[in-house]
This record gives structure tokens, sequence and C-alpha cells, in this order.
């Protein structure tokens, strides 16, 4: 029995029991991690996971079931399942659902990989993490750590309207942290960001972000840090590095058009979003340098696929063009609700997880400077780059965050290091505050976004660039 | 190999161990049978609705002075010996670790509370059933939330030749009612389905959403606060993590000190999880038990692993998890103990006008009526830490804040940005008050559960206000 076997038996069992549509997803994951610490591995895992995740739809209500088995008979138990549990929800029946019309194909797809994750041998990818660690630890980090993680997917799909779609996802990277410990509080620097960066490719990501040549730095820096300067608190011309950028548009933006929080579907855990149906197509969101997209086609970054987990290919779309918002992260049934005619932006965290409103690439366009022209253009005002904090409220407009590293700007020169910079605002103001952008673009990497209940970790990418943003908040502590 | 019990899993995977990586490789392996089921409601209806019957095996082994783990989902006779030769393998190409602090001995398991079957069998239907009560009960508010249902079957082994079975189950409900933009919040977590009441939970949600329409915005700056046991549930979950971890603790990340009196006197803090329906032993098949992490204000110890308990000299405290050696043991049951809050005030006696139904029981309505001027507080929310040794954190209120005077809730609050130190904002002299009974809340993962008191506190530092 294949794997579209297991898959054609639950929907068709779905089916039977009394759904109108079923869709299954079969998923084989392979995940290994290594972690090191001050010169010694610490710990190495490999986990690999089986399973078959099927949905049914019965009049306006959903059910899902999962099981690791792929036998005829566990199949078609899991499909009678779903449609059983579909039917207890209509116990409780929300709004009519349709799903908007997604072309039903037979296709195959895999992510790029030059140099296999998994084929590389243990103790070389041991060696570059425990001389890493080292290193840092010679050059006065209390605490050196290093990782990796390797995800290697394969999924076949399967849908009552006749999508038959398998893909093969591997997803690699990893990082480096130093840490130093004074009276009473803790400084970090890492490379090239907290526990790492990752992307849809293979060993080679690793390989490029050259670990050992810069544990040295890092760690020296984590020393300073110490005995640094603190962010002086007040408003002031914020410039942000590319890496922390990429995580103020994934959650100041991306959480924000995600069509299922603008309906309420997550108001109770996740919350909802601050933007209004209505407005689409004439709310300003930001400055006019403010260009994001939506891009699951963005090879080797970390939110490419070729299909998503209910067969919608994947398509590049807009979501703020020019400052304007004009398009939201969908599924089939949240754009229907929605009168949208796209989904697109569904998937699920393993075999054992319903499908559900994800973010892919969502990122900014290149603006027309650099990072040293935007330091040369602002008189006073603090750089800051790395996130170390992050914390946004329930519809995704007061955020306030903390990087690693702060630089004093002073007539247009990067000065002195400034410890425990953090900045805040509210999520419109601060991008229509977007006075420049730089070129210089990097697709970061987002392994650990965290969403529903039962929980699922999302892997994310985000296209940024350093940017400035004008008269923002800074310097803020207990 | 489907009819196979999870002790005889766990012995099989032991024994290929043996088999494959020769007398000396030591091993311990644990085999979890997972019945989770979760319903989920927005907009007044459910719109999801999961259920997964699951099985995993989690395998660590020790070779030639090298530690490796694994964990699958296939337990056939082929799925099982490829997990055990893929984890042997990857130990022999490890570098030497000469932390390991060998496997757990044999030793006696202590008595878990009994697994209500009902829970662990229960249906879809029954937890739709209590959504609906819940959603009945909001009186027209729009609603959204869960109800849950969790059932572990769980088996440990080791080459040392110890071994122990257990089993767990949770229900848990969570869920809010909406006025305007406006939410109140309700939430139990409890060891059986029919301890959960639906209306119970969606009349108290829609009180507290009633009494926080209108809001005012203040403010920031140092309060006083009246923390509801949601609330308290987020500061129990950091200490946890960030403080009483031993590995945090053994790289001197952690603020604690054995011994230092660190906390108000008010404040005694113990994991208990064998307290609800708990697994009797840890990842490494230590016996779980209570723990006094802080006694009367002192902090008395900080949970073990074996790994760092030997790094300490101490002993296993029943701590260790899946991804320990990164992580850290931590407690996951933890419990404040109340304390007598004074004289008993009838709940709605604290409240005023629109305001009424903000304080939903007696030990709450007891702490409001002796505040000054201050802020009583629901829920926080996305908790970040700024600086872990300091426990410096960032977040926000969530699903009500009221403005307190002269021991009355006068109004709504729109919601306010902090930056607290945790352990700063319990210290000696801070706790103005304890409620007498402990609410436990549900953890995002079921078997980790936070019991507390509503809580007073003298100062507590909001940086922000809802417009920035």
């Amino acid at each position: 029995m294949t794997e579209f076997d297991a898959a054609a038996a639950a929907v068709q069992a779905a089916l039977d029991a009394g759904a109108r549509y079923a869709d299954a997803r079969v998923m084989h994951r392979r995940y290994e991690s290594m972690t090191a610490r001050n010169g010694d591995v610490e710990e190495l895992t490999q986990d690999e996971s089986i399973g078959l995740g099927v949905r049914a739809l019965v009049g306006a209500s959903w059910g899902f079931h999962a099981v690791p088995d792929l036998s005829d008979a566990a199949a078609r138990d899991a499909g009678r399942r779903a449609t059983r549990t579909a039917m207890a929800s209509a116990r409780v029946p929300g709004p009519p659902v349709d799903l908007v019309p997604v072309q039903a194909v037979t296709a195959s797809w895999a992510s790029g990989c030059q140099i296999d994750p998994l084929g590389v041998p243990l103790s070389d990818k041991g060696d570059l993490l425990v001389d890493a660690t080292r290193t840092m630890a010679e050059h006065g980090a209390d605490l050196a750590e290093g990782l990796y993680q390797i995800w290697d997917t394969a999924k076949w799909f399967v849908s009552s309207e006749g999508h038959r779609i398998d893909q093969r996802i591997r997803e690699c990277g990893g990082g480096i942290s130093a840490t130093s410990i004074g009276d009473g509080e803790t400084q970090r620097r890492s490379w090239p960001s907290y526990r790492g960066q990752y992307g849809t490719t293979g060993w080679e990501l690793v390989e490029s972000l050259d670990l050992a040549a810069h544990a040295a730095q890092i760690a020296e820096e984590s020393r300073a840090l110490l005995t640094a300067p603190p962010c002086p608190a007040g408003e002031t011309d914020l410039i942000l590095g590319g890496e922390q950028l990429a995580l103020q548009i994934h959650e100041s933006v991306g959480h924000a058009i995600e069509l299922d929080r603008i309906l309420g579907w997550e108001a109770a855990f996740a919350g909802t979003s601050w933007l209004d149906l209505a407005q689409l197509g004439s709310l300003r969101y930001g400055s006019e340098l403010m260009n994001i997209t939506i891009d699951p086609t963005i090879p080797g970054a970390l939110g490419s696929f070729g299909f998503d987990d209910e067969g919608s290919p994947a398509v590049k779309r807009d979501a703020v063009r020019d400052g304007r918002w004009v398009g939201v992260l969908a599924g089939r049934d949240s754009a229907a609700m929605a009168n949208l005619d796209y989904g697109g932006s569904v998937r699920a965290d393993g075999w054992a997880r319903l499908p559900m409103v994800r973010m892919t690439n969502v990122g900014l366009e290149p603006g027309p400077h650099t990072l040293e022209e935007i330091i040369a253009a602002t008189d006073d005002g603090v750089l800051m780059d790395l996130n170390r904090s992050w914390s946004i409220d329930d519809k995704r407009l007061n955020f306030q965050f903390g990087c690693e590293v702060g630089w004093e700007i002073k007539k247009g020169r990067r000065g002195r290091m400034l410890r425990n910079p953090t900045y805040t605002g509210i999520g419109p103001l601060f991008w229509r505050s977007m006075d420049m952008l730089s070129s210089e673009t990097v697709s970061w990497g987002t392994p650990n976004c965290g969403k529903g209940q039962p929980g699922q970790v999302g892997h994310t990418g985000h296209p940024a660039a350093p940017a400035r943003f004008r008269n923002v908040r800074v310097g803020v502590s207990a | 190999m489907s009819g196979q019990t999870e002790l005889e899993l766990a012995g099989q995977v032991v024994e290929l161990v043996r088999r494959l990586g020769g007398p000396a490789a030591q091993a311990e392996a644990v085999v979890t049978r997972a019945d989770l089921a979760l319903t989920r409601f927005a907009n007044s209806g459910i719109h999801q609705n999961v259920s997964e019957s699951t099985v995993g095996v989690r395998l660590r082994v020790h070779v030639d002075g090298r530690t490796a783990a694994g964990g699958g989902s296939v337990v056939t006779a082929d799925g099982l010996s490829a997990l055990v030769e893929r984890t042997l393998t990857a130990a022999r190409l490890c570098p030497p670790d000469p932390g390991w602090p060998g496997l757990t001995p044999p030793m006696p398991m202590p008595d878990a509370p009994p697994v209500d079957e009902a829970t662990a069998h229960a249906e879809p239907d029954q937890r739709a059933d209590r959504v609906g009560a819940f959603v009945a009960a909001a009186g027209g508010l729009s609603t959204a939330g869960y109800c849950r249902t969790a059932h572990r079957s769980s088996a440990f082994a080791n080459s040392a030749g110890h071994s122990a079975y257990g089993r767990s189950v949770e229900a848990a409900m969570d869920g809010i009612a909406r006025r305007d933009g406006a939410d109140g919040v309700a939430r139990r977590s409890t060891d059986r389905l029919s301890d959960v009441d639906g209306a119970e939970l969606g009349a108290q949600a829609a009180a507290k959403a009633q009494a926080a329409a209108d809001p005012v915005e203040l403010p920031p700056g140092h309060y006083e606060v009246v923390f509801e046991p949601a609330a308290v549930a987020d500061l129990l979950q950091n200490l946890s993590f960030y403080g009483f971890n031993g590995k945090r603790y053994a790289e001197r990340q952690s603020f604690a000190e054995p011994g230092a009196a660190q906390f108000d006197r008010a404040v005694t803090l113990v994991d208990d999880p064998l307290g609800g329906s708990g697994l009797p032993f840890d990842a490494e098949g230590t016996g779980r038990r209570a723990l006094t992490l802080v006694e009367a204000g002192t902090t008395r110890a900080v949970a073990h692993d074996r790994r760092t308990a030997a790094e300490a000299g101490a002993e296993s405290t029943g701590h260790a998890v899946a991804g320990g050696a990164t992580w850290g043991p931590m407690p996951r049951n933890l419990r404040l103990t109340g304390a007598v809050a004074g004289p008993a005030s009838a709940v709605g006696r604290s409240t005023t006008g629109a305001a009424a139904g903000a304080v939903v029981d007696a030990d709450t309505a007891a702490l409001v009526a002796g505040v000054r001027r201050g802020l009583l507080v629901t829920d926080l929310w996305y908790t970040r830490v700024l600086d872990p040794k300091s426990l410096v954190v960032t977040g926000l209120t969530r699903n009500g804040v009221w403005l307190i005077e002269d021991g009355t809730v006068v109004r709504a609050v729109r919601d306010l940005r902090f930056t607290e130190s945790y352990p700063r904002a319990l210290g000696p002299g801070a706790v103005l008050g304890l409620g007498a009974r402990a609410v436990r809340q549900p953890e995002r993962v079921d078997g980790a559960w936070w019991a507390a008191p509503s809580l007073r506190l003298a100062s507590w530092h909001f940086t922000g206000g809802a417009s920035g």
C-alpha cells in the first residue's frame, strides 16, 4: 500500500461516512538536531515520524483525525472518525462553509538541495559546533552555545476533488550564541541570529554562515556589553538591522494579515487583528517605501513550497503595495468566507495537525539605500540588531522588542555600543515612520512560529533589509 | 505488534539495544500511547475539531562514553530496529559525553492518582456539549475557546533493570466572551471532564466581558495590583522555566539562591506533579514527587534531572524531560499556596455600576477591598524575557483590567504594557495579600498546569498604554 493509497482510503472512508469534502495528508518527517556548549556536544537527537491526518467537512462543520498507521484499515478508520467528529461539531454550528476553487492536479515538487544535510557525517557537524563554541569560550563567553537543525519532510496529499500531490522539502540551518554573565544580568551576542538562520536548502546554507569565523568576535562583544552604557530612554531615530526587521515584519505584519485572525477564528488564543476587511485595498499601513509580498516561490527561503497543505499552488501576491494594505494570508474556507478568490497559505505542522493559515515568505521588497547610507544620513539615533525579546498585543498593534546590541549614531557615524536596547510602538504608526530602506535583502528564516490549539510550530521566511524609522520610543526598562 | 503493551514495547527496545549495541550499551526507552482531542470554537460556533491516536517511542543510548537520543512513531519490528540502529550509530559518531550521569537504578514508584476512565475515553459529542453550554451561558455575546481531553498511557524501561508504567488524563476548558472588543475569560484544568461546567465558565466569561466594556486609558507608571489566577499562572510559568530550572541554575543564568529569603514571606511554591493526574515517573524513570521550591519566602530548591543533579552534587528531583540536556529540567505543576485573605467579602460588594461582574470570587473581592488605588488584572499575554538572570519580563494585560479606588472596582481600563522583574515584584514586603483558594490553570499542553489564588502586589511597573 503506497502513501497515496493510504491517503485515498482515508478520504474515501470519510466520504462514505457522510462527508461532502475530505482531504488527507501522509507525512514522513525525519528530524535531526545537535547542540553544543562550551566545546562539548550537549545533545544529539534524531526523530522519524510517519502518519496520516484526514480532514472531513460535513455541512458547515469540520472534523479531523490523525493516526501513525498507514494500513488500509487504520486509514479508513481515521476517515470515518474525522467525519464523526465533524458531525459532533454540528452540535454548535458556525456559518456556512465554502471552499474557493482550486484546480485539482497531479503533481510533484521538491525544494532545492545541493548537499543533503542528513548525509553530512555527524562527526563533521559535531566538529563544526564544538570548534565554534570552544572558540567563543576561549574569547570570554561564560556560555558558548551552538546548534543546527535539519528537517527532511516527504508528504502526499489527496483530496476528494482529485488532488494527488507529493512534495519533498528539506530544511536546515544553524547558529551560535555567546553569553556573558555579570552581576545581576546577562548579555548575549549571536551569529547570524539567536538559534540560527534557516532555509529550504541543503547543508550549503550552514557552510555559508561560516560560524567559526564569527565566534571570537561575538564572544568579545558579549563580554564588552556587560560594561557598555545602557541604551538611553527617549524618542529618537531608530535604524534596525535586517534580522530584527525580519521579526518586526513577522509579528506586526505577517500575523496581522492572517485571514483566520481577521475573521476571529483565533480570538481566544493567538488573538485577532487590528485590520478590518472593509479597508482591504484602501488602508494606509505604512510609508510608500513599504512593499510587502507573500511569496512561497522564493528559492531557498524557509517559507517556500510547491503547494500548500490543501493543494493550492505557490503563488506570489502583494500584501502591502506602496504602503497600502492589499492582500492577506488565506486558506480556501477563510477566503470564501471573506469573499476573496485565493487561498494558498495553509499548512500543517506534521501529519497529526490540522492545516491552518500560516505565513509563507512574508517580506519587504528591497529599498533604494544601503545601511551605510542610512547611517550617514542620520544625525542622532540608535542602530539595533539581532532580536533578544519580542512581545506584541493580541491585535498585533502594541509591540516591544529587545535587541542583543545597539550602537549610538551621532552625526552620521556609528559610535559606542549600547546594552539592553529596546524599542516600542504601535504597528501602523511605526511603519508609516519608515523613511529609508536598504537594498541589502536577506531572506531570514524563522523556524519557531507558534500558533493553533493544539499547538503547531510553523516555518516562515522573511526577506528584510536594514531600515530607518523616525521618532521611535527606545530604552524601555523595568 | 500493535497489540503489545507499552511496557512490552519499551522492554523490547532496551533488549534490541543490548543485542545490537553489546552488553555495555546503556539504554532507556519511553513508549507513550496518547489519545488527545480538542474542540475549538470561535464566533460562537465550533470551527476546528481534532483528535489523534498516536504512539511514540523515545530512546536514549550511551555507548563507549558517547550519548545520543532518538524518537519515532513506527512501532513495528522493523521500525524499532531502525530506531535502535540509527541511535546507536549516532552515539558512536558523537564526541565523548563526560557528563553522562548514568541510568536510574530500580526504585519504587509513587502512587499516582487514579485515572478517570470517562475522561480518558471521552467522545467528541461530550466536548461539543460543553462548548454549547459555554456559548449559551454567554447570553448572546460572541464566544471563542476550546474544550480538550487528553489520555496518556506510558511505560519506561532501562538497561539497569528499572521499569515503570503509568497513565494520566486531563480535561480543560478555556474560553472568552466578547463585547465590543472587550473580552472576559474563564479557564480551568481538571482531572475529570465531568468537572468542566461549560455553563458556569461561559457565564463567568460573559460577566467579565460586560464589566470590561467602555474602558478608559490610564497613564503608565507603578500601580498596586490584584492579579487573578490566570495572571498569576504567568508568573509561575516564567519563574519555573527561567528560575527553578536546574540547568539555568548551573549556568548562573537563574536568580535562584537556595537558602536566601528572595520572596515575600507569604510566598510558598510547591511543584506537585501528582497533585493532579500525572505520570508517576519522569523521562529518566525517576519517581516524581512534590518539591518545595520556596518556603515562606526562602528559596529551598531548584528542579533537577540526573545530569544537572550530578553537576550540583544533588539528586534528581524527577524533572527530566525529553530534550532536557538543551532546555533543562523545570517544574510544570507549580502551586502557589494560598493564605487566609482576611475577612471574606461577598462577591459584588467590591464592584459598582458598569464594572459589576469584574470580580467573580470572594478571594479576589477580599483583596480588592484593601486597595486604595490600583488595578485588577485578569490575565497576562505574550510575556517575554528581557534578561533571564534578573527575570525582567515584558508583556501586556489581556481579558480585562479595571481601576480600583478605595476598595471598589470603579471602571474598566484599556490594556497596558508592563516591564517588570518577577522576583523583585514578589520580593520581601511586596506581597500584600493572597487568596485562600488556588485555581488550576491549564498550560498549552496537557500534563502541565499552574495552580494559584488571586494575589495582591504592592507595585507593578506598567511601561506603556494602549496607544503606545
